[in-house]
């Protein structure tokens, strides 16, 4: 681990708290007769520095349970603690500002956290190197495939150095060979900087790949019905027998789940 | 440099394939032939058909001119001391006008699309406003303001306003979610959230907005000029008055013509802004 990821990892640790704690938190859509129960009673952590995949069937609340912890929904009851502060979250779509140049999308970030110019130009070129785009830093989003758009935004969400990433589906828009390249990219990343990430998914190999923990959710409403950990050494390649091995595993188990609720 | 090197190696998978041929280039000699030659004969098609029209002999010459010395007229009527005080009166008022309608285009819009109340009470008005043809509002504003500046003012601010408000509305509304959540995600609150999100990513309805409001508002002011004369201060649409009364044909089209013209520069401004806006936004989809 490096001296800026045990920093970052630390900032959460010495705290002596896990980095994301979500303690028995609902969410109801509506209300009455109504009411939509999309989270029920859902508990989790996530230590600092550790990597936790969430995989469930569509319209599990995956998405409202980042929501939650980014901040930008509030749980019905229960609580979320994020000690860290609010998480840089990233979505399927990359969400990059359209009136802006790449290097001016990172620089945004760094500029709404009070960085001078001077410091966000080059740390913005340092981000951009970090995800292989140093030379589109002049482009517009636009311009750039939806992979390199997916690298962009995740040089954005590094420029936040949260203690702890969010990632709604980011790689679901993706076609196969991006996406491979891109779990090359993230896991170093994530190993150089050393946040904890939660990552949402219903890819299940994918969520074999990159976690070191994988939380099953139920579908409507949303809780957490199974966990494994995935202790298979890093590097990893989704084609390995091990991963595959993993993957077999969660999606007997998601199988079940989904035929429990009917499909 | 190694980092940039490095860069371009690691572009690979289906990003690189995508890529590939992206770059295509035009000259802009080519492009501005492209984008002019059918105005051009569309515009020569036009004379011609006028010109026929005259030959046939459906009208006097004396009623309506070919365009051959309608050419000739306006070539006279554009040299004068007097044309030239025309266009700055209408101007001004025509830029006055505008920039009062953005104003209170721009505070009305941002107004509805924030407050809900107000968006119930006023928003289907706003709309309802902009059905109004903006003449009929001449004889209530002759009887609150006379005959002067004040009564074209009115009605020119009344014909562009709701436009713009709603090019403001429209903006505001059709902010994409998801970039609102990443702004504040990075940290845009309140004002900042205006400023670094909402309003670049409603520029391009706005400036649709405007570009709307300014041709309500071009429209008001020639029907002013012809209901609101001011002694001693011609402006192009009393003009065209003047040359009625005087059963002038022949300066009547010219000046139409210039009125036309005006209206279609300011217009075509408007345009290549609107353009250039879609471009870098990324809206075109080239």
């Amino acid at each position: 681990m490096s001296a800026q990821a045990a920093q970052v990892a630390g900032r959460a640790a010495e705290e002596g708290r896990p980095a994301v704690t979500v303690d028995a938190a609902s969410k109801v859509h509506g209300r009455g007769t109504g009411a939509v129960v999309a989270l029920d009673r859902i508990s989790l952590r996530v230590e600092p520095g550790e990597f936790v995949c969430v995989v469930g069937a569509s319209g599990c609340g995956k998405s409202t349970l980042l929501s939650m912890v980014a901040g930008l929904d509030a749980p019905t009851s229960g609580t979320i603690d994020v000690p860290g502060g609010t998480p840089a979250l990233m979505f399927q779509e990359s969400a990059l500002f359209p009136w802006l140049t790449v290097a001016g999308n990172v620089e945004l970030a760094l500029k709404l956290h009070g960085l001078g110019r001077a410091e966000r130009r080059a740390k913005a070129r340092e981000l951009l190197a970090a995800v292989h785009l140093a030379d589109f830093a002049r482009r517009r989003p636009h311009q750039l495939s939806g992979g390199m758009r997916q690298r962009v935004a995740l040089a954005r969400t590094l420029a936040l150095r949260t203690p702890v990433l969010l990632m709604d589906e980011p790689f679901g828009a993706l076609d196969a060979m991006t996406r491979d390249l891109l779990h090359d990219e993230l896991e170093r990343l994530w190993q150089e900087r050393g946040p904890a990430v939660l990552f949402v998914t219903h890819n299940v190999r994918e969520a074999a790949r990159l976690a070191d923990r994988i939380v099953l959710l139920s579908s409507r409403p949303g809780r957490v019905v199974w966990e494994t950990r995935v202790d298979t050494p890093r590097p990893r390649r989704i084609d390995s027998p091990e991963t595959a091995g993993i993957a077999a595993e969660v999606t007997t188990r998601l199988r079940e789940e989904v035929r429990r609720h009917g499909g | 440099m190694a980092v940039e090197t490095q860069g371009s190696r690691d572009l690979s998978g289906l990003d690189a394939l995508e890529l590939a041929g992206a770059a295509r280039g035009r000259s802009r000699l080519a492009a501005v032939f492209a984008a002019l030659w059918p105005k051009v004969i569309a515009l020569a098609i036009a004379v011609v058909v006028w010109q026929i029209v005259v030959w046939s002999g459906w009208k006097p010459d004396y009623l309506l001119p070919g365009p051959v010395a309608v050419g000739r007229a306006m070539g006279d009527i554009v040299t004068t001391g007097e044309f030239a005080s025309a266009v700055a009166t209408t101007m001004r008022r025509a830029v006055t006008g505008f920039a009062l309608a953005a104003v209170i285009g721009f505070v009305l819009g941002i107004a509805v699309a924030r407050v809900r109340v107000l968006r119930a009470a006023l928003g289907s008005m706003i709309t309802a406003l902009q059905t109004m043809p903006s003449i009929a509002w001449f004889p209530l504003a002759i009887l609150l303001y006379q005959l002067t500046e004040g009564a074209i003012l009115f009605v020119v601010v009344l014909g562009a306003a709701p436009a713009i408000a709603n090019g403001v509305i429209a903006g505001v509304d059709y902010v994409p979610p998801v970039l609102v959540r990443v702004g504040r995600n990075i940290g845009a609150r309140g004002i900042g959230l205006y400023r670094y999100v909402v309003a670049p990513a409603s520029l391009p309805s706005i400036v649709a907005g405007l570009k709307q409001g300014w041709a309500f508002a071009w429209r008001s002011l020639m029907a002013g000029e012809l209901l609101v004369v001011i002694a001693n201060r011609p402006a192009l649409g009393e003009l065209l008055d003047v040359y009625r009364e005087q059963s002038d044909s022949l300066h009547l089209i010219a000046m139409m013509i210039v009125v036309l013209v005006v209206g279609l520069v300011i217009d075509a401004l408007f345009g290549r802004l609107d353009a250039a806006i879609r471009r870098r936004w990324g809206m075109t989809g080239d």
